[in-house]
Order: structure tokens, then sequence, then C-alpha cells
């Protein structure tokens, strides 16, 4: 906190921020967990779980993984 | 028969009268200096920090109905039924690109709703209404379905009666406390209790996951007795895996499902409720790990077949009710106070949803209807009263809708909810990246999808009914030679979008008015503290923060 007053609204760098090529890595977790090809089949199991559930469990991760890369990337830095 | 149950009787209802409790004493917490704002009650001063946000929107989106109806269709069809993984990973990503431009310029210009923004971008109050009573149309039913969850579970204690209204009494009891503490302490009410909620889930759902399969042969066992049943089945489409008619439907309806997730209402009440743009991105990070238990509860489900668990009866005679298994699953094999703990979990996951839907459904009305066509110059406690009486008429049509209706009516009705609430999608998620289209071509595009929506829905059949029997429209309806099914609600949405493009085209080549857009491209990006707020609500910005979790 304690940022000095900023005069001038920030838009300039804001504007930047959302606008990084970061973002288009959220499009991995959205479109992997849409494609049957990957997960549709039983072998390999794991834990006797099936292909199909371990992997779309995992994909969990993937998302996890992901938002937080972006995030990390992509947020204001200096503590402001 | 009811007293075979009390022990879990006793523990539900003294877990449900603490969190009234807390409901009630909700609106002390992080008490405002002034509450009849309606960004006061309708969004807990937009102040909810990380932690808080967390388990509100879990609980928010993880509804009671979700924890038992998901588990029946696994047990009911299988591998369809896990769609419900895939649906809560895809709409992370989505809101963490999306949802953060609505708070960005919601927190700028105050909007409490979906249709205000739309309002303002769209310069239409016409297209403001359309969008709010579609919001409010697709929640109530939604709302009547938490009920569902709760009703499930009194079944299973035995807890039913001879005649209409004895049965129902418990859930109007339990849905008259919710009322009068939603009243009073409007979304800190849900946000405190969603604590306790998400605590109880948690624990019952990791000592089921690692409990029943070390009793049932472990995990092998349960999916090969899944397996057994399936293939012992006549239906051709259940199975552990998918098969090649249901694959595009299972695509389909996850990703119509998590895009119809957050525009509605309530989703997006949870997300404005939030303190700023950080929390909401940490948010899309951590909430995942409700999709892992929903995706362990989804396998409850099979669970139920290993266990050899047979459903209770349902409503008309015949019929079997597959909401069920997963109480009386608990009850067969866990201890009575255990299964309580669990029956109470669900009870109280239903009220978190129904309470802040209730309130998204209140505030559509306010802002929205009343505001805008009968009380102009509605002042800021008015409108907050407006709001509250509101969100009590919403949930005696819930309960009016259970008590007096077959369920299964609101169950279709959700059904066309998912479908309805996806024709705001141009409007309202398109409409935060581009003004390109004109809000005449967002009208009939509105018109033609829910048109297009309902009448596929009407064509789908089901083993048991001819018409509403389910969400996988067969594509042989449009004449192509194949036996797949596809969502409805993508199908829909994709002819909403191209008929708006196209009158958008011939309106702009007409030259007609397309009114002025109130918002600017850095309203996108606005976050707290941001100077230009637009003045009205009066909050206190200079009081001592929470701090942040």
């Amino acid at each position: 906190m304690a940022a000095p007053e900023p005069e001038a609204p920030p838009t300039a760098p804001t504007r930047a921020k959302d606008h990084s090529p970061w973002n288009w890595l959220l499009f991995i977790p959205i479109v992997v967990p849409l494609i049957p090809a990957f997960f549709n089949g039983d072998s390999p199991r794991v834990f006797g779980f099936p292909r199909f559930y371990w992997l779309q469990l995992a994909f969990i991760l993937l998302g996890v993984g992901t938002t937080t890369l972006v995030y990390q990337m992509t947020k204001k830095r200096g503590g402001s | 028969m009811w007293r075979d149950h009390l022990t879990e009787i006793i523990v539900f209802s003294l877990l449900f009268l603490l969190v009234s409790v807390m409901g009630f004493v909700a609106a002390r917490w992080r008490a405002p200096k002034e509450m009849a704002h309606l960004d006061e009650w309708g969004l807990g001063g937009r102040s909810f920090g990380g932690w808080i946000t967390w388990f509100l929107i879990g609980g928010d989106l993880y509804t009671a109905y979700t924890f038992v109806a998901v588990p029946a269709l696994m047990f009911g069809a299988g591998a369809a039924g896990f769609f419900a993984v895939p649906y809560t990973i895809v709409i992370y990503p989505l809101v963490f690109l999306v949802l953060v431009r609505l708070w960005s310029v919601s927190h700028r210009h105050g909007f409490v709703t979906p249709a205000d923004f739309v309002r303002k971008r769209f310069d239409s109050p016409v297209l403001a209404l359309l969008i709010a009573i579609t919001g409010i149309v697709a929640t109530m039913p939604y709302i009547a379905l938490q009920l569902i969850g709760i009703e499930a579970v009194l079944k299973t204690m035995g807890v039913t009666g001879d005649n209409a209204l004895a049965r129902h009494l418990p859930i109007i009891i339990a849905f008259a406390i919710l009322a009068a503490y939603t009243y009073q302490s409007g979304l800190r009410a849900p946000a405190l209790i969603a604590f306790v909620k998400d605590s109880l889930i948690y624990i019952v759902i990791l000592v089921a996951v690692i409990y029943l399969p070390y009793k049932l042969g472990g995990w092998g066992d349960i999916f090969a007795a899944a397996d057994a049943k399936f293939d012992a089945s006549p239906n051709p489409n259940d199975g552990i895996l998918l098969n090649g008619n249901n694959q595009l439907q299972y695509v389909t309806l996850a990703l119509g499902s998590a895009l119809a997730l957050f525009l509605y209402p309530h989703s997006i009440t949870g997300v404005l409720a939030s303190r700023n743009r950080d929390v909401i991105k940490r948010n899309m990070s951590a909430l995942p790990a409700y999709s892992l238990l929903l995706g362990l509860i989804a396998l409850l489900g099979y669970m139920a077949i290993a266990a050899g668990v047979k459903p209770l009866p349902g409503n008309s005679a015949g019929s079997v009710d597959n909401n069920t298994v997963v109480p009386l699953l608990f009850d067969q094999q866990f201890p009575d106070w255990f299964a309580g703990v669990a029956y109470a979990a669900i009870g109280i996951g239903a009220l978190v949803p129904a309470a802040i839907m209730s309130i998204a459904a209140a505030n559509l009305f306010t802002r929205n209807i009343y505001k805008e066509y009968l009380k102009r110059d509605a002042s800021a406690a008015q409108e907050a009263n407006v709001s509250k009486i509101t969100s009590l008429v919403v949930k005696v049509g819930a309960v009016a809708c259970i008590v007096f209706l077959d369920p299964q009516f609101s169950i279709d009705l959700q059904l066309i909810g998912g479908v309805i609430i996806l024709q705001t999608l141009p409007a309202v998620a398109l409409g935060l990246y581009t003004r390109w289209f004109h809000r005449t071509g967002l009208i009939v595009g509105w018109v033609a999808g829910m048109g297009l929506g309902m009448w596929m829905l009407y064509q789908v059949a089901s083993p048991t009914r001819k018409h509403f029997g389910g969400s996988a429209f067969p594509l042989s309806e449009f004449g192509f030679d194949t036996t797949r099914t596809i969502y409805v609600g993508i199908v829909a949405v994709a002819v909403n979008l191209a008929v708006a493009a196209l009158v958008t085209l011939a309106l702009r080549a007409a030259k007609v008015e397309e009114g002025v857009d109130g918002t600017e491209p850095d309203d996108y990006f606005a976050d707290e503290g941001d100077p230009r707020i637009t003045p009205g609500p009066d909050r206190d910005a200079d009081s001592a923060r929470e701090p942040v979790a």
C-alpha cells in the first residue's frame, strides 16, 4: 500500500498489461479438455482409474498451472 | 421409519441451526456504516478479499443440486456424467479473460447487474430488459432445484409425510429461515455460511474417497462394477467411456455449460462482490480445487454401483429417484453421525447458492425493471428495500414450484435455463470486448437464439418422454445422416450470433441510429482505488480494510 498519489490515471500501462501476449496461453486449458481423442480411452490405468478419468482430473492441474502462470506474468509489479 | 435415522436427523438439525444463527449474525460481519444501499445488501460492499471470494464463488457455483445430480447421472449413464469436470475446468480461464473486464467497468460505473452494463454499453433499455428477464427466468428454476437437493436428503432420512403439505413442511421451514436472514444480511449471509458449507463438504468427500474405495475393494473393482452394470443395460449410450455418438454432445455440453455458468446472474454477483481484479484472478487459480472435489463426487455414483445401492422410488409409480443414490450410499456405508454431517453438507450446500441466486434475481428486478420502468428517481435506500422484498418473493416462488408442481418441471426449466442464459452471450460477454454489434441486431439475434433453442429442446425425446427429454439434440433432425448428438445451447447461440451479425451489417448499411456508448476503453481495466469512479455509492473508502487473505 502507501502508493504515491497517481496524478494521471495509469491507463496506458494497465492497458498494455491487459493486452499481454501471456493471455493467449489461457486458450490451452480451454481447448485441451474439449478434445475427446486425448482422454476417451481405458489404458493406461493409474491406480485403477481408466485414462478417461485420471487424465481429465489431471487437466484441472493444467488449468491451475496456466492461470497461475498468466497471473504471475501479468500482475502489477512494485507492490502497487 | 424416521426413527431409524434419529442420529442423522439430530446432527443435521444442529448444523442447520448453527448456520441459521450465522446467517442472522452476518449482518454485523464487516458491517458498513449504511446498510440501506444495494452495493451493501446486494454485493457485500464490493469488498470481499481472496478467501471470502473463494468460499463464496465456490459455494455459489457448486450447488447442492450439482453434488446430488452429477453422481446420479454417473450412476445412471456413466461417462457422460463426467462432463462436469471439463466444464468446470474450462470456465476459469474464461472468467479470467472476460469477467475481470466486467468487474472493472462495473466498479467504475457502479453497475450491479450484467443488464446495467448492457444498458450503458449499447444505450438500449429494451436490450437491457431482455437481458434482465432472461437472467430472472433462468435463475428461478435453479433456485427451485436446490430444494430438490434438500429433498433427496430428507427422503433418505425418512422424513416424509402422507400429504403434499406434510412432506414439504421441512423445506418450507428451511426456506423461511433462509429468506429471513437473506432479507436481513444480504450477500454477507451466504458469504459467511459458505465457510461452514464448504468445510463440511471437503471433510465429507475426502473421507468418502479415501475410505469407500478401501471398503469396496479398490478403484479397479469400482470401475469394474460400473462397467458390468452398463454392459448389462440395454441403453447403447451408457458405459464408462464415451462412444462415437455422444462425444460431440459431451464437449459441446461442457463448453456450453461453462459459457452459461459465467453468464448466470449469481456467478456475476459473486465476481462483482470481490474487492479488486487481483482477487478475481488469483481465485481463478484456486477455485479449480472445487473441480477436483466435483470430479471425486461424480465418482460417488460409481461407488454407489459397486456398493449395490438401489435408489428410492420416485414420485410417480414405477420410477426411481436416482438423486437419492449418494444419500443412500452414505446411509449404508457410514456411521449415522457421519451420514448426518454429510446430509447437512448437502442441505447447507443448497442454502448458499439459493441465497445468492435470489439476491442476483432481486438485483436484476430492482435495477433493470423497477428503477428503469417503475420509479426512475428511486433512492439508494429504496433500491435496497425493493431488492430485499423481491428476494423474498423469488424464494416463495421457488418453494411454490416444488410444492405445487411436479419437480420434473423445475428440472426441465433448469435445462431450458442453461440454453436461454447462453443467449445473453453476444451482448454481455462479447459486449465487453466490442461494440461492433448493433443493439437492434443483438435483440433480433436473441429472439432467433431463444426461438431455435426452445424448438430444439422441445424436439428432444428420452426413453420416458416425448419432449424436453434432455439437451442432446440428434443431428439427424437437421437432415444429417448421423446418429451423433449435440448440445442445444451451442447451436442456438451460434445462430444467435450469426443473425446478430447479419442484422448488424444490414442496419449499418441502412445507417440506422446506434446510440451512444456510455463506457470508455480504459473503463475495462480500472482497478481498486480508481480515481475516476462514477459518484453514487458512498463507499467508505477511508475506513480500515480487512487484512488481505
